[in-house]
Parts: structure tokens; sequence; C-alpha cells
């Protein structure tokens, strides 16, 4: 039998035109984020840093001074930016070719999966329970792709999005989006917290993405370490604000003006 | 994913998709040159694992929809997390010529899922006034299934 060609060799028009149908998807993230003046994504490698009370309040401090922000409640599985922004419990409207934000406190809009599930359900998909691991993944991707191309933001000054702890939904949004957000990075002072978070800074120098700072969050008792200054330190970036446990609004209004 | 006629060494086109509702899917392949037909099975997994990736296999039959694959596949959404704005409601033809839905359509209609129900009803909605079909009713929606391929909805 003589040598088999390879996949990349059938060039033929296929009528599933599967690269296609990815080329069109990320076209339509590309086409209603082309209104959005800055992508900043809100991460850290550890979990219960208080990222989305971070991104709600710095959202909110954004609005008070002026600009258009929406906030992207990327943690599909413990979404909370809705609560945090008090949004009212209220339909999407779902227009032919786009999905309205709702809004919350300082008209900050937002989008989150706690406005699509039952109230206390996990997120859940059809289909086969067995091995759900191999397509898990893939489909909490797409879900994250339709909040990012079917919600009509309008023009907006800056897009904030809260990740979840880890690393996997930063790097799915890498792809998604075709270059890599900007990044503001979330710590608490612990070492512990430090050395979680440097994996994840590091993974998104690796990848390209613009550090605009870090944001230590409760700081002043309970927690001890420098987390912070080291991070700030090692990747040559400002501490952008050190978040007490009890916060006033100056505090997130003067981490608004520095960014 | 593609498939070669390795006699004919051509890329074969495919044909028709078919998913018989038990998770699996089949869609066939055929040599242009020799007509050779070859079926691609796959388990209910490899069907989900296209599914998430929220493409077509034998290419989109309508535009796609706003947060189609989040209503089609989440199966704890909320029943009243949308509403459609401008939607004809009840029997009577709506403005701009939108065609009326049968009782018996109706019925089955309010079968569906709130979560995905005003997005299947927008695409029968939209399949019969293109074809200027006044009145939708089950056979409609059963023709507009088989055209479209709209097996899951």
């Amino acid at each position: 039998m003589p040598p088999i060609r390879t996949y990349h060799d059938l060039t033929d028009a296929d009528r599933s035109g599967l690269p296609e149908q990815i080329g069109a998807q990320r076209k339509r993230v590309a086409e209603r984020l082309a209104g959005v003046g800055r992508v900043i994504a809100v991460m850290s490698g550890k979990g219960g840093v208080g990222k989305s009370y971070v991104t709600a309040h710095l959202a909110r401090a954004l609005a008070r001074s002026g600009r258009a922000v929406g906030v992207l409640d990327a943690d599909l599985n413990g979404p909370t930016i809705p609560r945090l922004l008090e949004i009212p419990r209220a339909p999407l409207t779902a227009h032919r070719e786009h999905i309205e934000p709702l809004t919350g406190l300082d008209g900050v809009r937002c989008i989150s999966m706690a406005m699509l599930l039952e109230d206390g359900a996990p997120l859940a998909f059809k289909g086969p329970s067995a091995e759900s691991f191999v397509w898990r993944g893939a489909m909490e991707a797409s879900a994250l792709r339709e909040l990012l191309s079917d919600v009509a933001w309008g023009a907006l000054d800056a897009l904030l999005l809260d990740l979840p702890p880890g690393m996997q939904r930063y790097v799915e949004l890498c792809d998604i989006l075709g270059a890599p957000p900007a990044v503001l990075t979330v710590t608490i002072p612990t070492p512990e917290s430090r050395d979680a978070v440097r994996r994840a800074m590091r993974a998104a120098v690796d990848r390209g993405s613009q550090l605009l700072g870090i944001i230590e969050n409760m700081t002043g008792q309970g927690f001890a370490g420098t987390a912070g200054e080291d991070l700030a330190r090692e990747f040559s970036v400002p501490v952008l604000a050190r978040i007490p446990w009890h916060p006033t609004p100056d505090t997130w209004n003067e981490l608004g003006a520095r960014l | 994913m593609k498939f070669l006629c390795v006699d004919c060494d051509k890329q074969m086109a495919f044909e028709e998709r078919q998913l018989p509702g038990d998770g699996t899917l089949a869609a066939t392949f055929k040599c242009p040159t020799c007509g050779r037909v070859v079926a691609m099975l796959t388990n209910p997994m490899e069907t989900q694992l296209v599914s998430s990736l929220g493409v077509e296999i034998g290419g989109r039959t309508v535009p796609e929809q706003p947060f189609e694959t989040v209503r089609k596949m989440v199966s704890t959404g909320r029943d009243d997390a949308f509403t459609e704005p401008g939607e004809p409601r009840g029997h009577a033809a709506g403005s701009n010529g939108a065609p009326s839905w049968s009782a018996e359509a109706q019925e089955r209609l309010s079968r569906v899922p709130n979560f995905v129900r005003g997005m299947v009803k927008r695409i029968y909605a939209d399949y019969a006034k293109e074809r200027g079909i006044a009145e939708i009713t089950p056979a409609v929606m059963d023709t507009a299934r088989a055209e479209l391929g709209l097996e899951g909805m």
C-alpha cells in the first residue's frame, strides 16, 4: 500500500466546515468586544483570596469615576458577582443576535451563570455521565465563549473578568480571545498564597499577558506575610492596593484611580 | 476529522447526519470518484465532545443563536432565565408576516423546557416565515426538524 495522505494533505472543501465554524465563533467574540476599551482578567492561583469581592468593588469604583464598566463572572461553577453587585433577580432578554446584560450597583453591567441556574443548583450539563471529564472542560469553555460573544455590552471602558481559582479558565480565555488579556492579580499576605499566586503570574507572563499589578487583600490583621511586596518585586509590578478587612469607598476609589 | 478513499486517493464528502436519540451519531461520507459510502459512528461521549465545541457536523443549518450551547446543554437552567422580546404569542399571526401556531403545535412547543423554548420557537418561526408557511403545525415542525437537523429540539 502506498503511503496514505495525511489530514493536512486533504484540502477539499468540507460541507461540515468545522474549522470555519470555529473561525466564525472567534470572529463573533472579536466583533462583540470591539467596543470594549480594555479587557482585564482578575485572577489568582489561590482560592478564597477575595477575587470576586475585589472585582465587584473595583468595578463599582470605576463606574463611580464615570467609566462604563462591565463584569463577566467567569467563575461558572461558583458565581457570586450578581449578589455582590446586588443585581435583582430578573430574566435575561434574549434578542435575535444578542443577550442584554443586567445592571447592578453604580450602573455596573454584568453577566453571570448565576442568572441562568436554578437557585442552589450546580452547573450541570445534559449528556453521558460516564467519563464526563473528557468533555466537561470543553463544554465550560464553550459557555465562557458564549458569555463573551453573545452579550451586547455596548461601549465599555473596561470589562473585568472574574476568574475562578486556578489557571484553567485563564488559558481558555486566552484561546477564546485570541490574545492574552491584561491581568490583575489578587493575593492575601500569606506565604502560602504567595506561592500559589506566583505560579499563576508565571503562567500569565508565559502566555504574554500584561501584568497590571497586585492587589493584596485582607491585610492588617489575621494574616501575616509580605506576599504583595514579594510578588511585586519578583515580577517588577506595583502593589496597586492593600485592602484592609473593612475597606471604605475611598479604598476602592483610590484603587480605581490607579488603573 | 476527514475520510480518505484509499483506493481512489480521494477525500470523501459529507453526505448525511443522523442522531437516533440515544446519544450516538451516524454521519455518512461518500467518495466522489467511486461512490463508496462509509459511516462514521460515534459513541455518546464522542458525540458530546463535538456538541461541547458548539459546532455542527454537516455544517450549520441555522445561524448560531445567542447562548445556544448553554441553552441546549445546561440541565440545571432556570425556567425563567430568559425572556424573548417581540415574539408573537397565541394562535394569531403576529406582525411582519409572522406565522401562527396551531393548538397542537403550541401544545408540543409547551413540552420544550422553558430554558430553551424561546430559541426553539424562533427557529421554527423563521423556518416557516422563510418558506411562506402561514401556520406552524406538528407536521411543519417535523419537516423543519428533518430539514434543519434539529434532532435534539
